[in-house]
């Protein structure tokens, strides 16, 4: 008799982590927060992920990564990648190593507070000082700000702060 | 009560789609006039900003169109490129040309008309998304939500520029007054639902367009009190776009902005 081959969610998870944001290679889609669902019906796998932001260039590339990442784990045959709104995603999706990733990449992460004014404040990801001034709340991706380091001197992006509360 | 598109009557639905059509329809219309920006914005940062804003706001078409896609109207490329100007139900006010000149030759573009403008049909889009986060189609009420997160910044920043030009020299406090009184003798239809208020209504899409004025009213009035200017006061509309009544300028903006689609409308952009 034939027995497809089970496809094991922890098999799936670590194929995802693989998958990197097109832009910043110190960081996967698991690690932004972007998985919200992984469903297995024997050789089918169907990812439902979240959007960062709607009009986001890199959805479709990031879903092609996905897909191609995906069908090279043994035992899937077909893969589905769906981006859906609900939950919508925030900024505070991103988890702890995602948080380092974009460290690394000189990025500062997502800020966890914010004034009802909307302003908010990271620390520069170079040096660590708090010494920074904000220089443009949009930058060069929809989700991203321009900072200027007043220590290091370094310019630096930050994630932008996305929550329920806007 | 929510509903979903399997249990809608054909009434209902039609109704849903006009609705999506005038939402869409006002985004992408008014990214396409950003982008005809691009490289033209007062300062580089201004240019990644306003930039990044029509990004996010061509994004907010697409979910509208991707949501009338769901209920069988259509491609979303064909939605959006690919509909006459007749056919469109984005506001008059969304389709006016940045100023005088082409931005392929020589722009003379109104950087205090594109602040009013913006500034003005942001806040309104607020008022109407916060409306429409409670509305009876549960598809909808989930990307008001998500929409609701990036208009924050879209609006904090258009404030911003409003405030500081009306409180700078005489000149820009000049232009910046001409710049009001082009976009108010436009506004007539944003709040406009065309022949679907009642529609609208039966099937609780999204609340009255009076009370959405009116909240309008009130936030632009704490705004421009400070600025000791009047309060701009929205009028009848002498031509309605929700009912298919546009303007030459939007004409032309279709034609460039589709000039490619229509190379190969069966390729996908």
């Amino acid at each position: 008799m034939y027995q497809p081959t089970l496809v094991a969610e922890k098999d799936i998870m670590e194929a995802l982590e693989l998958v990197q944001d097109p832009e910043i290679s110190t960081v996967s889609v698991v690690d932004l927060g972007m998985i919200e669902g992984v469903e297995i019906h024997d050789s089918h796998v169907s990812i439902t992920m979240l959007p960062t932001f709607l009009g986001c260039p890199a959805l479709e590339i990031i879903k092609k990564n996905v897909v191609e990442q995906i069908q090279s784990v043994a035992g899937v045959e077909a893969v589905e990648v769906l981006f859906k709104t609900a939950p919508p995603w925030t900024s505070d999706r991103i988890t702890e190593k995602g948080q380092k990733g974009l460290k690394a990449f000189g990025i500062a992460p997502p800020p966890k507070h914010f004034t009802e004014d909307g302003s908010w404040h990271v620390d520069c990801p170079y040096c660590g000082s708090t010494y920074v001034t904000l220089d443009n709340i949009f930058g060069p991706t929809a989700c991203r700000s321009i900072l200027y380091c007043k220590s290091c001197k370094n310019p630096f992006e930050a994630m932008k702060p996305i929550s329920n509360l806007m | 009560m929510s509903t979903n598109a399997v249990e809608m009557t054909p009434a209902h639905k039609e109704a849903l789609a006009e609705l999506l059509f005038q939402l869409a329809d006002d985004d992408f219309l008014l990214s396409y006039r950003g982008s005809e920006w691009l490289g033209l914005a007062p300062h580089i940062e201004e240019d990644v900003a306003s930039s990044s804003i029509s990004q996010d706001t061509m994004g907010h078409a697409k979910m509208y169109f991707g949501l009338l896609e769901e209920l069988g109207y259509g491609k979303i490329d064909d939605l959006a490129h690919g509909r006459s100007a007749k056919e469109r139900k984005n506001s008059i006010l969304v389709e006016r040309e940045n100023g005088a000149g082409y931005y392929m030759e020589t722009p003379r573009y109104d950087w205090a008309y594109a602040v009013v403008r913006n500034y003005f049909y942001t806040l309104a889009k607020k008022v109407k998304i916060d409306s429409l986060k409670k509305t009876t189609y549960q598809p909808l009420a989930e990307v008001a939500t998500k929409v609701s997160m990036e208009l924050f910044y879209h609006h904090i920043h258009w404030r911003t520029w409003f405030t500081q030009l009306l409180s700078s020299s005489d000149e820009a406090k000049e232009r910046m007054n001409k710049a009001i009184e082009g976009v108010m003798a436009d506004f007539g239809d944003v709040f406009s639902y065309g022949n679907a208020s009642q529609s609208f209504k039966e099937f609780a899409l999204i609340e009255d367009a009076t009370v959405l004025k009116q909240r309008w009213e009130a936030a632009l009035e704490e705004v421009v009190k400070a600025l000791h200017i009047e309060s701009p006061i929205i009028q009848q509309p002498d031509r309605n776009g929700r009912l298919g009544e546009h303007t030459e300028e939007l004409d032309r903006a279709l034609s460039t902005l589709s000039e490619v689609y229509r190379l190969n409308p069966s390729v996908p952009w």
